[in-house]
């Protein structure tokens, strides 16, 4: 369960950005990759229980979860995959190539208010 | 009197500094001319025995070491110096990965100028892992014949990551009707041209072009020298 450390960076992550603009945090947007490692659930339970007692108490996660976008050689064209367990062109079936998105597990927002 | 909430833009990367940690450390690595192998996979797919014939194995005509992850004894680390190489433990405690901070404290104090090659053996977890780069120059994944066919499928995100799929305790194989082709074609449907070997730690089967492979990687990066 390594969601627990991850919310707990984002919790950080947050509050330095708050800080710095002297703000207080309603929402964080995330986006969250199908390659990243981290599960949705996981990490929404463990914000709860890491934002408690934090200015962040009480505060929502908008989360985006982003498929894994692969280059397809064969179609020339990027393509989002259904399922991480099948790294197939969805549109021609040839095998994918590069992963160029979803990976990533990123703070895109903050809803703040003064 | 509340203002109404307004958006403001970010964009930052939640695994930042493990990413950047991770990065000062291959170059690190690359600098001293080590290359450096990690190796994953469930408790008890066999990385010790593996990790422990290929330093034995290794020593005759490289100088190689070892970090041990583990999540509350030594033993590994006491298995591993049994080849003679230097091994250093890491407990993580209840932390179930590795990540690029505990790598940089294990190896404080080690001339990374004296090594061509460096195991890293992780905790055994193929969830966790996954989201950390530990600054590698090669990720092993391990499947043993043992824990069933389909283990790529439900952990797709790690058997995605690797560099090299091991299959290990090939011994067993027959025993326990071990399906290859199953196996392939679940490790081949979540990471399209995966390289595959099979090996026995135990009888020594699939060594030899192991470690073979190994050595053609590290040289072929100019690594290893
Ligand atoms: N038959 C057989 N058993 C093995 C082999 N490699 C490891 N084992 C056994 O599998 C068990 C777990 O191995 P270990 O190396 O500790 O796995 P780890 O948890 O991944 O480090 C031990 O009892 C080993 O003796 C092998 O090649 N053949
Ligand atoms: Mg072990
Ligand atoms: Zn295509």
């Amino acid at each position: 369960m390594h969601e627990l450390s991850i919310a707990a960076s984002i919790v950080d992550l947050a509050q330095e950005e708050a800080e710095k603009r002297a703000v207080r945090i309603v929402a964080i947007h995330l986006t969250l990759g199908a390659l990243s490692g981290v599960v949705r659930e996981a990490l929404e339970g463990s914000y709860e229980m890491v934002s408690a007692g934090t200015k962040l108490e009480g505060s929502r996660l908008v989360i985006r979860e982003q498929p894994v976008r692969v280059y397809c050689p064969v179609c020339r064209e990027p393509r989002d995959l259904p399922s991480i367990q099948l790294f197939v062109c969805p549109a021609c079936n040839s095998p994918a190539g590069e992963v160029i998105d979803g990976r990533e597990l990123l703070v895109t927002a903050l809803e703040v208010e003064s | 009197m509340k203002s109404e909430p307004r958006i403001v833009e970010v964009r930052q990367n939640v695994f930042r500094q493990n990413d950047v940690t991770a990065r000062e450390l291959r170059a690190r690595f690359r600098d001293a001319g080590v290359f450096v192998i990690s190796l994953v996979s469930s408790p008890g797919s066999g990385k010790t025995t593996l990790l422990e014939k290929t330093l034995t194995a290794m020593q005759k005509q490289w100088r190689v070491a070892a970090l041990v992850g583990d999540l509350a004894t030594e033993n590994d680390a006491r298995r591993l110096e049994r080849s003679g190489a230097p091994v250093r433990q890491i407990v993580t405690g209840t932390v179930c990965h590795l990540d690029a901070a505990m790598v940089r404290r294990s190896l404080e104090g080690w001339d990374l100028d004296e090594l061509d090659f460096l195991f890293i053996e992780n905790v055994g977890n193929l969830v966790c892992p996954a989201s950390y780069d530990l600054g590698e120059d090669m990720r092993l994944v391990l499947l043993s014949v043992t824990e069933g066919e389909d283990k790529p499928q439900k952990y797709p995100t790690i058997f995605h990551g690797a560099d090299l799929a091991v299959i290990t305790k090939v011994d067993l194989a027959e025993a326990v009707e071990f399906d290859r082709v199953a196996a392939c074609g679940a490790l081949c449907a979540v990471s399209p041209g995966l390289q595959v070997l099979e090996v026995s730690a135990k009888t020594g089967e699939g060594m030899d072009a192991f470690l073979g492979l190994l050595a053609s990687r590290a040289i072929t990066q100019g690594l290893a020298r």
